[in-house]
């Protein structure tokens, strides 16, 4: 190789490499940045002081119930909206393996929530679970398991707003989750359930024992992924409840938007949103090893 | 240890094409080594996946121990299946896959591990046990894949080229091996294999198949000496049997009954004339080829095996005489194939 060669590929490297670094800078870096130092400071959005005030905004947060309430929220969401797809996914993965006719359709529209921008997958949803418009009020009435008058508030009640945030959110994700199931799935040679069918395994054991297992990386991959997308998810919680009744939805990044962007107090809202660092750095650490084990193996 | 029967057995998988399996009827002896033998395509995995429950028959029935399995699932079928991929579970350690079918099937968990035991020490993978399988070479996956298959003693076994996946010279000796255990077992096995060799080696009886259907069923001296049809005739044999047609009759015989001459000089033989092209020298023998010289056949390609020790030269383009005893010809019917004597 001559030297000019070899000169132009070690700048080749870091010349593909740039665009995607300055990317992430710009990006993920410069906003990571600001927020820890808004964190530390007394900055308000139209305000022209800036001072660093230690851990003043964090004392502040720790002692307020609402951010404790949003802590809750969060875990409650994620964990109850991870273990609805999981399941569900899995349930449908295992329908859609068999082929049958207009199984390709089905698989189309089982994909649809997943392509169709959030935000407007929720207003639709907004709709649907609407106070006076709402379809499934009117099936119930219609069907005369409510009266009209004493109709559930879907999003107007604490513990029905949060179920219909985490069944919204699960809508949303679980095409994704099926989409990986069936990967992990088709990955698992016909065989080895075959010769687990021989062998005296019944449907739950070839599935808990076998397939389930088997299929352990690939599933730890959508678990994680899922974590990610269901905790720093604020879309739609701010469509939906924006937070409400009465705090009952509110979740840490919606919680941050809130006080800092709604209430400007840009300080306590990065405060806030630092809260998800921690959550994040675990899930990419665990990921990465997923990734590397199932490399080794 | 159980019979399996087939009656009348067919699996058509599109509609309108013909069958994968075509009215199939067989059945097994009591503890014996039945080998279904035959080129790809030609339904002897399809037949065994029946018999094993893993294929839905489009009609016929299935008895093992005399007893209707057709609409029973695998588990009460009492079987047990090597798959050519040996199919073992991945993450699962050696110990554990051979569990597996105990705890499938309740055993109590207190026996499993004197059986596990038994299975491993019968096969000598008793070292393996916390292995998992992808630490394990070829040969010694098969072995788990058989000792996963006794542990629970099955009526019936049932072998999906379980030695494909081997080397050469491996698979000679675990040939043997999976013989002499049958014989220790005395399990009554289905074997499915499209090499000859195993099939003549291992069988009690061959079960020579070709497009869905039994064209013989026979010991190996049976299928090789007296073949039923042509197909039979040249599937078995490496070479395979020459044949030869005039006037509505194939005549077959093998390389090695078509012999030089001088070497054939017994009474009661058939002389034929052959044109020798070129010969092959294979270590214990030698093959050699050309065309019948004269006579209703000539141009006809035929082969001789001879022994290497055969002390004979043979030149390109010339014609030597041969001879095959007459009791060495076969005769089939040349419009349908099928043996006439």
């Amino acid at each position: 190789m001559s030297a000019g060669a070899k000169r132009e590929e070690r700048w080749l490297a870091p010349a593909m490499f740039l665009p995607a670094v300055f990317y992430i800078l710009a990006l993920v870096g410069v906003p990571l940045v600001l927020a820890v130092l808004y964190a530390f400071s007394d900055a308000r959005i139209g305000g022209s002081g800036f001072h660093l005030v230690g851990l003043e905004n964090f004392r502040s947060i720790l002692q307020s119930p609402g951010f404790r309430k949003a802590i809750r929220n969060s875990i409650v969401f994620t964990l109850s909206a991870q273990v609805i797809v999981i399941v569900c996914s899995n349930i449908l993965a295992t329908a859609l393996e068999e082929p049958f006719r207009g199984r390709g359709l089905v698989r189309f529209l089982i994909l649809l929530p997943w392509v169709a921008p959030v935000s407007l997958g929720t207003i639709g949803w907004k709709w649907i679970l609407d106070s006076i418009y709402s379809v499934i009020t009117w099936v119930l009435v219609a069907l005369h398991v409510y009266k009209p008058y004493s109709a559930p508030m879907w999003l107007g009640e604490p513990n029905l707003a949060m179920a219909s945030v985490v069944l919204v959110h699960c809508w949303r994700l679980i095409p994704f989750s099926t989409v990986i199931m069936l990967a992990g799935r088709s990955a698992i040679p016909k065989e080895i359930p075959e010769a687990a069918a021989i062998d005296g395994a019944g449907f739950w054991r070839t599935l808990f024992q076998i397939k389930i297992p088997m299929m352990t990386p690939i599933l730890s991959v959508a678990v994680l992924f899922g974590i990610i997308f269901t905790f720093t998810d604020m879309t739609v919680v701010y469509i939906l409840t924006a937070g409400g009744p009465f705090d009952s939805t509110q979740t840490l990044p919606s919680l941050a938007f809130a006080t800092g962007i709604a209430g400007s107090d840009l300080a306590a809202g990065a405060a806030i949103s630092l809260f998800l660092v921690p959550v994040l750095i675990a899930v990419a650490y665990l990921m990465l090893r997923v990734a590397h084990r199932s490399e080794v193996a | 240890m159980a019979v399996v029967e087939t009656r009348n057995l067919t699996k058509v998988f599109k509609e309108g094409e013909l069958g994968a399996v075509n009215d199939v009827s067989l059945a097994t002896e009591e503890g014996e080594f039945l080998v279904f033998l035959g080129p790809s395509g030609s339904g002897k995995t399809t037949l065994l996946r029946m018999i094993a429950g893993l294929e839905t028959p489009t009609s016929g029935e299935i008895l093992i121990g005399g007893q209707l399995v057709n609409h029973l699932s695998p588990r009460e079928r009492r079987i047990a299946m090597v798959f050519q991929s040996y199919a073992l579970y991945p993450h699962l350690t050696v110990y554990k896959n051979i569990a597996f079918p105990l705890k499938a099937q309740k055993v109590p968990k207190e026996k499993h591990d004197a059986k596990v035991q038994w299975a491993a020490g019968l096969l000598g993978i008793g070292r393996l046990l916390d292995r998992k399988p992808r630490e394990l070479s070829g040969g010694e996956r098969q072995r788990v894949a058989l000792a996963r298959a006794i542990v629970r003693e099955p009526a019936v076994f049932l072998l999906d080229e379980p030695l494909s996946n081997l080397d050469a010279k491996l698979r000679a000796s675990a040939r043997e091996e999976l013989e002499q255990f049958q014989a220790r077992v005395g399990t009554t096995t289905i074997y499915v294999t499209h090499d000859q060799v195993e099939a003549m080696a291992m069988g009690d009886r061959v079960v020579v198949m070709e497009k869905g259907k039994v064209r013989q069923i026979g010991t190996p001296a049976d299928v090789y000496d007296e073949p039923a049809d042509t197909f039979v005739a040249t599937f078995l044999g490496s070479p395979p049997m020459n044949l030869v047609s005039a006037g509505g009759t194939i005549t077959g015989f093998r390389p090695e009954h078509f012999l030089p001459a001088r070497a054939a000089a017994i009474p009661d033989s058939v002389p034929m004339r052959l044109a020798f092209s070129h010969e092959e020298y294979l270590g214990a023998e030698r093959i050699l080829y050309g065309t019948l010289a004269d006579g209703s056949c000539a141009g006809a390609k035929v082969v001789s095996r001879i022994a290497s020790t055969h002390a004979g030269v043979f030149a390109k383009d010339t014609t030597y005489d041969f001879a095959v005893e007459k009791r060495h010809l076969k005769l089939f019917d040349e419009a349908t194939g099928i043996r006439k004597r």
